[in-house]
């Protein structure tokens, strides 16, 4: 991945017009972004867009759903069928978009305090059903538009606004809710890890059900400066040197903790019927021929 | 376009009026609701849920009223006809969805079978007093529909109607049931599918490239497309622009939230839907709406027994409010009469309409039970004298 894009780079500080090849997947009347230097929520959607390169998928039947904030600026910026709804509820709204239209791929893409916050109630029963969703968070331990406040995901000790003496407060381990409620698909990996992030997003959406992916980003803005942790090219370095890979890890295993060590990789990877199969399934089972068989649950089935 | 056959249970049934409305859905094409349960009206999504599978189509219970009221949206931008179901306190959580679905333009119906409030109030028994809170619950400026059934058979047809209504404005429409209408049984007609008109969604006839989300002529509504077709639209509940893209200044903001008033304030005329009896040369008018109709009437008739010309207005679509017609009516009688089971909520629009031109008496009721007819006759007598 990277090669192409210090070839783009070469080209914009040479003049030579040699296309960045993620643009074709971005909104290119949308750019600049609002995101700060150092965040590395760009990162991720870099990521994205290979990983949607080499899915293979047709485009024109991808469609991303955000909720309110940083991350769920995303949806705005991809040159796909996009929605930016409501502060918690980009899940709901993505379980009607899928059911309504499945030969859809649909991708929610949010942040932590979006999807595990107010909109946690809605994560954990998506995916007991195995609704046939992909669902990156981008976590950054706080709240980003908002200007810093303590979020469900940010670990005991660092100081947020509205926490400021430090957070005293137990977070989630998004890797172990998700495997606890049915995911089948569970990967973490850093901004650091861009090739492995590409690949857990490209397995994601060949993957039928309930895949969730996190991906830890950093905040320079916000999160890094209030507790003097540098830039966001600090935060990759510690990203770097405390990572470690263990695939196939026990989820309850991957509890974060400040600057401490962070357990990377494929976590969970397993069949079970989503929910359009299981309908499908049981109804024809109980009905007989009385039943309308309701759509498919994958473009190439 | 006719009513597609399979959705549309022809014949003569004896249902009440929460049977009646899943009917009047799926004969409208209806073929997604997502809904929580809650009394007194989970009937509707039980039908619902058991009707479906055989007509083509998914029902979903939701965790909560929030996920419902925003899954239909998804599913609506999916390409279906959508509506969810429920009563106050689900109505209450449903509320900033409200406002989503007025500023995307996503068309979809919200069925409230009303029952006593605030908060758990009295969750299986009458009341009419969420009407101002589907008017103005979300925050912003916007211009829902509403219709108010009064029956069973209302039940059915008027909710083709809702259907119709939000398909042909991009509004979020409600339609506000009650208790009583919802668990009372009567005869129910339901015609042969060729009987029933049914709107189509306003699919642009642009091709990707052509087509921008919220570009509107004359009328002031924009077409639809759904999501999968290759328009690669997008879609936000922040302000937006023609494009559909974010547009946060004072000059976007005043553009949008002037045009989905407008383009529902500009075909008041046409949403206009009043069943009146005698108004010509009455000396009193009740306005009512709902279950609270048929208890009028009843006044009515001890009151013409008595010699007194009263006419009724019956508002089928209480929002937007047929201000215009009461104010006509305003010129030539002695005063209005306004029963409802609240404690005087579209009372203030008749009495807004009616200007102080002539008194407009409200009977309110608490809700719990309907008036008893003796309270509106008192009333209709007051206004006579």
């Amino acid at each position: 991945m990277s090669e192409d894009l210090y070839r783009w780079a070469d080209g914009l500080t040479l003049g030579t017009d040699i296309d960045n090849p993620v643009m074709p997947f971005l909104r290119q009347d949308r750019i600049p972004h609002i995101w700060c230097p150092g965040c590395g929520i760009g990162t991720t959607v870099n990521c994205f867009a290979r990983a949607l390169t080499e899915s293979g998928l047709d485009l024109n039947k991808v469609a991303i759903v955000s909720g309110i904030g940083c991350t769920g600026r995303v949806a705005g910026y991809m040159n796909l069928d996009s929605f930016h709804t409501t502060h918690g509820r980009a899940i709901p709204f993505a379980t009607g978009l899928k059911l309504a239209n499945p030969e859809l791929k649909v991708v929610v893409y949010s942040g932590d305090g979006d999807l595990f916050a107010i909109g946690g109630n809605h994560f954990v029963h998506a995916a007991r059903r195995n609704m046939d969703i992909m669902v990156v968070c981008v976590n950054n331990f706080t709240y980003g538009m908002t200007g810093g406040q303590v979020a469900p995901t940010t670990p005991l000790g660092p100081s947020q606004t509205t926490m400021p003496y430090g957070n005293f407060e137990p977070s989630f381990n998004l890797p172990y809710l998700a495997d606890a409620c049915g995911a089948v698909y569970v990967a973490r990996w850093t901004v650091y890890h861009v090739k492995q992030l590409a690949k857990a997003m490209q397995e994601g959406l060949k993957k039928k059900g309930f895949v969730f992916i996190e991906a830890l980003s950093p905040c320079p803005t916000l999160y890094s400066r209030r507790n003097r942790l540098g830039d966001g090219v600090d935060q990759l370095k510690y990203y770097k040197e405390k990572s470690v890979q263990k695939n196939g890890a026990d989820t309850k295993d991957l509890a974060l903790s400040y600057q401490g060590d962070i357990i990377v990789g494929k976590f969970v990877d397993r069949e079970r019927p989503t929910w359009l199969e299981s309908m499908n399934e049981h109804l024809s089972r109980v009905l007989g021929t009385q039943y309308q068989p309701y759509g498919v649950t994958h473009a190439e089935d | 376009m006719h009513a597609d056959p399979k959705g549309v249970l022809t014949g003569v049934h004896f249902i009440d009026g929460d049977h009646a409305a899943c009917e009047g859905a799926l004969a409208a094409g209806c073929r997604f609701v997502a809904g929580y349960p809650i009394t007194p009206s989970t009937e509707v999504v039980e039908r619902f849920a058991a009707r479906i599978p055989t007509v083509g189509g998914v029902f979903i219970q939701m965790e909560d009223e929030i996920a419902s009221s925003i899954a239909i949206q998804g599913a609506a931008w999916g390409g279906q006809k959508v509506m969810t179901v429920t009563s106050g306190p689900g109505l209450s959580l449903m509320m900033e969805h409200v406002g989503l679905a007025a500023f995307t333009e996503t068309p979809c119906v919200f069925v409230d079978v009303q029952r006593g409030g605030p908060s758990t109030g009295l969750p299986t028994l009458p009341a009419q007093a969420d009407m101002m809170q589907v008017k103005w619950g979300s925050h912003g400026d916007y211009e829902p529909i509403a219709l108010a059934p009064n029956s069973p058979q209302e039940c059915f047809d008027l909710m083709i109607k809702a259907f119709n209504l939000a398909e042909i404005y991009r509004v979020p429409v409600f339609f506000m049931m009650d208790e009583v209408v919802g668990h009372m049984t009567e005869r129910v007609q339901i015609p042969p599918a060729e009987e029933i008109e049914v709107v189509e969604r306003r699919w642009t006839a642009k091709r990707p490239g052509q087509y921008r989300p919220y570009e509107v002529g004359a009328d002031l509504v924009p077409e639809m497309v759904k999501a999968g077709d290759g328009y690669r639209i997008h879609i936000t509940g922040l302000t937006h622009d023609e494009r559909g893209y974010p547009a946060m200044n004072a000059a976007a903001q005043d553009k949008l939230v002037r045009r989905i008033r407008d383009k529902i304030r500009r075909h008041a005329d046409a949403l206009v839907d009043i069943r009146e009896d005698s108004v010509e040369g009455a000396d009193v008018v009740v306005v009512s709406f709902g279950i609270t109709s048929r208890i009028a009437a009843a006044a009515i008739d001890a009151a013409r027994r008595q010699g007194v010309k009263v006419g009724h207005m019956r508002l089928v679509i209480t929002w937007p409010f047929p201000a215009q017609r009461i104010a006509a009516v305003a010129q030539r009688v002695r005063g209005f009469v306004v029963p409802e089971l609240n404690m005087g909520q579209m009372v203030l629009e008749v009495e807004r309409a009616v200007a102080g031109r002539v008194p407009t008496l409200s009977v309110p009721h608490a809700g719990g039970t309907v008036h008893e007819p003796e309270v509106i006759l008192e009333k209709i007598l007051e206004a006579a004298r």
